[in-house]
């Protein structure tokens, strides 16, 4: 398999569904060869963009580009994409081989050809001497690795996936995200992959386009979605996150102050882009930057202790009632009693726009639909 | 004796089965008894009355025209079945409840007065002819009653539901991303219909057809009232044999013949038409 798909581009695509805009007008740009990650809860528009992209859903605005043909018109037989649809969509009434055939033989390719294209699709998904099976005696992971083999055999321009490991269990899915992640080094084909799961989108993403209510709140790599959030939303959607809900009090370039109601003083951090004072914004403090020590500017009660293997979650009140989660390592011990005093580095600490104070303050695991 | 709950659970099934093999065994296999014992209690020998069918070329050429109109309408209806179960597909609505009532609703009158019917619009001077006249299609009326093209009217008509249903519950249970996976693959509509749709719809094209066919064999009154004597089905010939010539061993013989063959037949068609499949939910 040669060759590393082409650059995918959006200008301006925008998606109604009547009155529902499922999808604002929205730019994005994908680099040939690059894993890009569509997160995002349910209804935040991801599959919606995603259907564009291969053609079964068509733009209310704006055009789609595959290097540099417009394929905004064109069905999706005409794209040459390769799409992994949520539960595989697999022929069932043919073998594993006419499966991962059927795109090439719509493409006309000679009988020779395709044999070999067929078993070297299959070898690459480790299900080399499957051929002859129907579909139905495969188990969840295999049919998961057809339809990825289906998807890569046509050499496409570009991979669309949905959700779809959303079928596996969890110790399955963590194995076949290697396995994706491993086809992708190695071939370098561009793709976009949609999912609500967040670790799925660190594993293997090289970059992660945050969605919401069809809008992209936020496009980068994982660590810099981590690290340097634009917002309360995606601070609260990737990975665990402390936000300390208040007023910005002060915006001097990099750095920032907030006022948070019930705590004494105000938390200094790190300052998002597009921070105006007196705006409501939000201190993001990880749980891993969050220290206990008797020197700790901030008294908290302990409410409970979670013990998670290696690390150790300590679920915390502040005075004002305001949570905080502290993770530290196993090892380290338990804190004695359940009046603690905590404290964190201000270099740890990132001033947010909050715009929407909606509910972001945990991890999102929970499935979707 | 304490009952073990698997006997308990025997017993509840038997007494679930019972009304139904009483009314079976009263109703249906005692007089299949006595008509059996009818069929070989001719005088002239106990087979002979099967003897007299098979051994003569009138009888067989019954026979042969009964299977001749069965297959052909079943052909004709699954091909009218096919499309018009896939539209149904794509109402919604008041549409789809307006088409699934336009499907069911001939089977709400009787097909004797449905019979009727067509003899009023295929007469000679019927409706049907004075437009193929008046449009100057044909120089003369079109003689469609008393013959095989009346009979095929009237039976596709009357059989054209049981083709229909069969074919749209298979075709509702299609999983449509498969046909938008068959678009992504580059395949053309007429091979996702071809290599998809279709082979994924052919065990509900099987059980309608499997239906049409039963019933076709075994069809009274339209060909009775539509056909010509000289296009006797064994349905026909055997009522002949009970109202005119009353020669009862001759019409249980008959009867047993065509019982035979549907059995034979449809022992064939289930090796080739998972039938349970089409029934029970995916």
């Amino acid at each position: 398999m040669t060759g590393s798909g082409q650059t995918i581009a959006f200008r301006g695509v925008a998606r109604d569904f009547g009155a529902v805009k499922a999808l604002l007008a929205t730019d994005l740009d994908i680099m040939a060869g690059e894993f890009l990650t569509l997160l995002g809860p349910s209804g935040s528009g991801k599959t919606t963009l995603l259907n564009i992209a291969a053609g079964y859903l068509a733009p209310s605005a704006g055009r789609v580009l595959i290097g540099a043909r417009d394929v905004t018109d064109l069905p999706p037989r005409r794209r040459n994409i390769g799409m992994v649809f949520q539960n595989y969509a697999l022929f069932p009434h043919m073998s594993v081989f006419d499966n991962v055939a059927y795109g090439l033989r719509a493409r006309g390719v000679p009988r020779a050809d395709l044999e070999r294209r067929v078993e070297a699709a299959l070898g690459m998904v480790r299900l080399g001497g499957y051929g002859a099976r129907g579909i139905r005696q495969l188990s969840g992971g295999q049919q998961q690795r057809v339809a990825l083999a289906r998807a890569l055999v046509i050499e496409p321009d570009v991979l669309l996936m949905d959700e779809p490991l959303g079928a596996l269990d969890r110790q399955l899915r963590q194995h076949v995200q290697l396995e994706v992640r491993r086809l992708h080094r190695q071939h370098r084909r561009t793709t976009i992959y949609v999912t609500h799961d967040q670790e799925e989108a660190l594993v293997m993403s090289d970059r992660i386009a945050v969605m919401r209510e069809g809008r992209l709140e936020q496009i980068g790599d994982a660590e810099t979605l981590y690290r340097r959030p634009d917002n309360a939303f995606v601070a609260g959607f990737l990975g665990e996150s402390n936000l300390l809900r208040g007023v910005v009090t002060a915006v001097d370039g990099v750095r920032a102050r907030l006022r948070v109601d019930g705590m004494a003083g105000e938390i200094a951090g790190a300052a998002a882009a597009g921070l105006v004072a007196g705006t409501p914004g939000a201190a993001l403090v990880r749980p891993e930057s969050v220290r206990v020590s008797p020197a700790g500017r901030f008294e908290a009660r302990l409410v409970e202790r979670v013990y998670l293997g290696e690390l150790v979650a300590l679920r915390l009140a502040l005075g004002n009632g305001q949570a905080v989660v502290c993770r530290r390592f196993a090892r380290d011990g338990a804190p004695d009693g359940d009046r603690l005093a905590i404290d964190w580095d201000p270099g740890d600490v990132r001033i947010l726009p909050d715009a929407n104070s909606a509910g972001t303050t945990s991890n999102r695991t929970e499935e979707e639909t | 004796m304490v009952l073990t709950a698997a006997r308990r659970g025997h017993l509840v099934t038997a007494a679930l089965l019972l009304p139904a093999l009483l009314f079976l065994a009263v109703c249906f296999v005692v007089p299949m008894a006595v008509l059996f014992k009818l069929s070989v209690t001719a005088e002239e020998g106990p087979l002979s009355a099967y003897g007299e069918i098979l051994g003569n070329w009138v009888y067989l050429r019954v026979f042969w025209n009964t299977l001749v109109v069965a297959v052909v309408v079943t052909a004709i209806s699954v091909v009218l079945a096919y499309p018009t179960a896939h539209l149904l597909t794509r109402l919604k609505g008041w549409a789809l409840t307006l088409a699934v009532y336009g499907v069911l609703f001939p089977l709400w009158i009787s097909v004797l007065i449905r019979t009727f019917s067509w003899i009023l619009l295929l007469e000679k001077n019927g409706p049907v002819n004075r437009v193929l006249v008046g449009a100057g299609l044909v120089d003369g009326p079109v003689q469609f009653l008393f013959n095989n093209t009346g009979v095929l009217i009237g039976m596709v008509h009357v059989l054209l539901p049981y083709a229909i249903l069969p074919i749209y519950a298979n075709m509702l249970r299609i999983d449509l991303r498969l046909l938008l996976a068959s678009d992504g693959l580059a395949a053309s509509p007429w091979m996702t219909f071809r290599r998809v749709y279709l082979p994924l719809t052919m065990p509900g094209v099987g059980a309608g057809a499997v239906f049409v066919f039963l019933l076709s064999l075994g069809f009274f009154i339209t060909p009775a009232l539509l056909g010509g004597i000289s296009n006797l089905t064994v349905a026909m010939l055997i009522e002949l044999m009970v109202n005119e010539r009353l020669v009862w061993s001759l019409a249980a013989a008959a009867s047993f013949l065509l019982l035979a063959a549907i059995a034979a037949l449809l022992a064939l068609a289930t090796r080739f038409v998972p039938l349970g499949a089409v029934l029970e939910a995916r």
